[in-house]
């Protein structure tokens, strides 16, 4: 745990213990931790010098942040305008029955997959668009977006 | 020390026209996710198995053949995208497979790999060279030249193009009320979304009495369905710090910010790589340009927050908070980011600047009365050329989706102008347009009058498979998602507006939700705080205005017409197709499928629940949707 700590006081550092610098602090530690743990965003908010309300606030305000552990591997599909009108839809919908999730539970119980609906990643002249970790894959259809995952699952030993 | 930008252009351009090629490659996303780097990599290695000399253009060694890397060329559809120079060979969706032929035959013998170039869609003839393809000799590209022409992380490619004079000679030889007066002359106006005139928003900050002033560069890019900035950001991000040098020079201001949203990784990191690069060669920090003025630039990444694009709530977010708007007045031309006089403008906005300040600029000659310039849209959907434009203001939609987009597409691939159903533009503060607008000259004034926003630029193409009530459902749910929750009308309001259009999209309609659902748009249009509620009602109400029709068909006769309406859908058998297999008796979960092999199957409608099973089952597609 105080290793946590330490990695938390060289983020504060490095923003000159900045809290209107919180939002790029609270990115660094996500990218640290892979997500927003309790215990160090309190002892962040103490380093700050400002309440871990405020740091609560500001996290779970934007998106990007979470409070909870992350799959290993993130699957982010655009619901995007220019996605949906290519029937976006269809592949969330085949990919939440392949991995057991809806949109209440994303993140699968083997801790592999997370998927995250995003509205728009800006690739749109691809549409329909899912990403995954940093890999984009444009014009999707729901069986490639299903034979990507089972590759992964594969590659990650059966089942 | 003064910076002698002609020296560094003469001595870039000498060094380029020592190499015998200069093959430049699409760097954009839509590129690279079809594969663009590995084919950028597979030509270095086959151009040296083959005996010569190969450089990257950031390495600035002498070699036979240079290779570059652009920003987004705009024809993502055709990506990943080639082009061989002096002669400007333009080859289309380049798989590394390929590249092995194309440098045996072009770079070797000179010949040219016909399978690879662009098909004239009227001639049917192969067209060789970039400048010669009708997708872009149909357009005005000026904002975008540059995006897709030079390696946006070399600085001197960007000034080789004439870059950084401007800049230059705002902060040596121009007052900032000359500044202000240029931009002013030239009528360019807002491109973010509101169209308010840039060089009277600079003129409030300049005469703003401030102890600092601050730039900021709005790059949030919310509307889904759009990426012209991030196109911009990727491709010329130098184009834009220089817009930010010159609108600091006029309106006064020591420290600029660039607001990037965070699903932009590849923007983000081409513009930080800029800001290093004009921060070495003295175009921004201490002493610009040899003048002893202070100006610097940095760049902050969002966190995933549509409201953030609202310039209230972004300079929150700046200050480390919860991204919420505030109300206006105070304007932040007065008081805004930390209490200080702050100026925020467009990605696209500023990438204009420079443009509009060049001496004898004409740039302004083009478009119309109220919207002078070129526009840049985001052409998606179903269409068969989608990708990143730049038109005229005065352009036409017929002249956006049948020239430069090449017709509209129906689910089953034909190109038919009777496809076209509307286009939404604006995106969620936006409207439709329909058949009955293909000949409108599209200015901010002209969409205005119709119930619709030029807005950022998206422009989503629809055909007749696509249900317009879901349309509007799709962007209250979006505006619903990302409403802050400060003001009560947004917050409720949209939530409300959205369980009425899931009551007409599920058959729970009734002759009062239609008009319940109107009078609440106008309230939230009215009493929302800021834009984006304001705005938020905007899709419904354009759709209620151009599609009534169809809305009314849902609330009273149960039925949507695209077939897009699950709940609506009526499952029937048709007896042509029907194999008599009983497979669809067997997968109905609910038991609402009789029949028998003499006999036929039949679907018992009040039964059915609607789930599609029997559909995805059948193996010969005769069950339809009716
Ligand atoms: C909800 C909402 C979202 C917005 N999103 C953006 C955006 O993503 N990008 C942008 O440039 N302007 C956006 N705007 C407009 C900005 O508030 C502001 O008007 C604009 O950045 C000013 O720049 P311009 O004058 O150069 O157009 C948004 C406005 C609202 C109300
Ligand atoms: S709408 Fe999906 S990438 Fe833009």
């Amino acid at each position: 745990m105080s290793d946590n700590f330490a990695k938390v006081d060289a983020i504060v550092k490095k923003y000159d213990r900045n809290p209107s610098k919180l939002i790029g602090i609270l990115q660094e530690a996500q990218e640290v931790f892979g997500y927003l743990p309790e215990e160090e965003m309190t002892y962040l908010a103490n380093q700050l010098g400002i309440s871990p309300a405020r740091i609560f606030g500001v996290a779970t305000f934007y998106a990007h942040f979470t409070l909870s552990p992350k799959g290993k591997y993130l699957i982010r599909i655009c619901d995007g305008t220019a996605c949906h009108v290519k029937k976006s839809s269809d592949i969330i919908a085949a990919l939440f029955k392949e991995l057991g999730l809806n949109e209440k539970k994303l993140t699968s119980d083997d801790g592999l997959f997370t998927i995250e609906l995003v509205a728009c990643l800006g690739a749109c002249g691809l549409a329909p668009v899912m990403v995954i970790n940093e890999k984009v894959h444009g014009q999707m259809t729901p069986d490639q977006a299903l034979a990507l995952v089972r590759e992964i699952k594969a590659s990650e030993g059966g089942n | 020390m003064s910076i002698n930008l002609e020296n560094i252009a003469a001595s870039f351009n000498e060094r380029m026209d020592q190499h015998k090629y200069r093959i430049m490659i699409c760097g954009g996303t839509g590129c690279i996710a079809n594969g663009s780097m590995e084919v950028y990599e597979k030509f270095q290695e086959v151009i040296a198995a083959k005996g010569m000399s190969v450089s990257v253009q950031l390495d600035k060694h002498e070699s036979d053949v240079v290779m570059s890397c652009s920003g987004c060329q705009g024809f993502c559809q055709r990506g990943p995208l080639v082009t061989i120079y002096p002669e400007g060979i333009f080859y289309t969706k380049v798989k590394a497979s390929d590249v092995e032929e194309i440098v045996e035959e072009t770079l070797v013998k000179g010949n040219i790999v016909e399978r690879l170039l662009v098909v004239d869609a009227e001639t049917q003839e192969h067209i060789k060279h970039v400048h010669e393809v009708p997708f872009y000799t149909r357009q005005n590209r000026i904002v975008l030249e540059n995006c897709g022409h030079i390696d946006a992380r070399d600085i001197e490619d960007y000034i080789a193009k004439g870059g950084y004079v401007q800049a230059k000679r705002a902060v040596l030889e121009m007052t900032d009320e000359e500044i202000c007066q240029k931009v002013l002359d030239s009528g360019l106006k807002g491109r973010g979304g509101a169209g308010f005139p840039t060089g009277l928003k600079w003129t409030f900050a300049r005469k703003a009495v401030s102890e600092k002033k601050y730039i900021i560069c709005n790059g949030d890019e919310g509307d889904p369905g759009a990426f012209m900035d991030r196109s911009l950001m990727e491709g010329n991000p130098h184009a834009v710090l220089e817009g930010m040098i010159i609108a600091a020079m006029g309106i006064g201001a020591s420290e600029g910010h660039v607001y990037v949203r965070t699903e932009y990784p590849l923007a983000v990191e081409r513009i930080k790589l800029a800001a290093d690069e004009a921060r070495r060669m003295g175009f921004l920090g201490d002493n610009i340009f040899g003048s002893g003025k202070h100006f610097d630039i940095f760049i902050m990444e969002g966190a995933g927050a549509f409201v953030c694009g609202e310039e209230t709530a972004l300079m929150s977010s700046i200050e480390g908070k919860r991204g919420m708007p505030n109300p206006k007045p105070p304007f932040p031309a007065n008081k805004g980011l930390f209490g200080y006089s702050t100026t925020i403008n467009n990605v696209e906005t500023l990438a204009s600047v420079p443009i509009v300040l060049a001496e004898g600029s004409t740039y302004g000659q083009l478009g119309t009365e109220n919207a002078r310039g070129t526009k840049t849209f985001a052409l998606t959907g179903n269409v068969v050329n989608t990708g990143l434009i730049e038109v005229p203001f005065g352009a036409t939609l017929r002249q956006i989706i049948d020239d430069i987009g090449g017709g509209v597409v129906d689910d089953d691939g034909t190109v038919k102008p009777s496809n076209f159903k509307a286009v939404q533009i604006g995106g969620p503060s936006g409207g439709c347009l329909t058949p009955e607008h293909i000949d409108l000259p599209l200015d901010y004034a002209g969409v205005q009058k119709v119930g619709a926003i030029i807005g950022s630029g998206g422009l989503v193409v629809m055909n007749h498979q696509t249900c317009m009530v879901q349309i509007a459902r799709f962007f209250m749910q979006f505006t619903q998602n990302e409403s802050c929750g400060k003001c009560v009308v947004c917050r409720e309001g949209t939530k409300q507006m959205l369980d009425l259009l899931d009551d007409i999209i599920e058959g729970r309609a009734d002759e009062n939700t239609i008009p319940l659902l109107e009078e609440l748009a106008y309230a939230v249009q009215d009493g929302a705080l800021c834009g984006l509620g304001k705005t938020a009602p905007n899709p419904v109400i354009s759709t209620l205005r151009y599609f009534r029709d169809e809305y009314e068909d849902h609330v009273f006769n149960k039925h949507c017409a695209a077939g897009r309406c699950k709940a609506l859908a009526n499952y029937v058998i048709n007896p042509e197709r029907c194999k008599k297999c009983s497979l669809c008796m067997r997968t109905c979960p609910n038991g609402a499928i009789s029949g028998s092999r003499e006999e036929g199957y039949r679907i018992d409608p009040a039964k059915c629940i609607k789930c599609g099973a029997c559909q995805a089952a059948c193996k010969f597609g005769a069950i339809e949707v009716k």
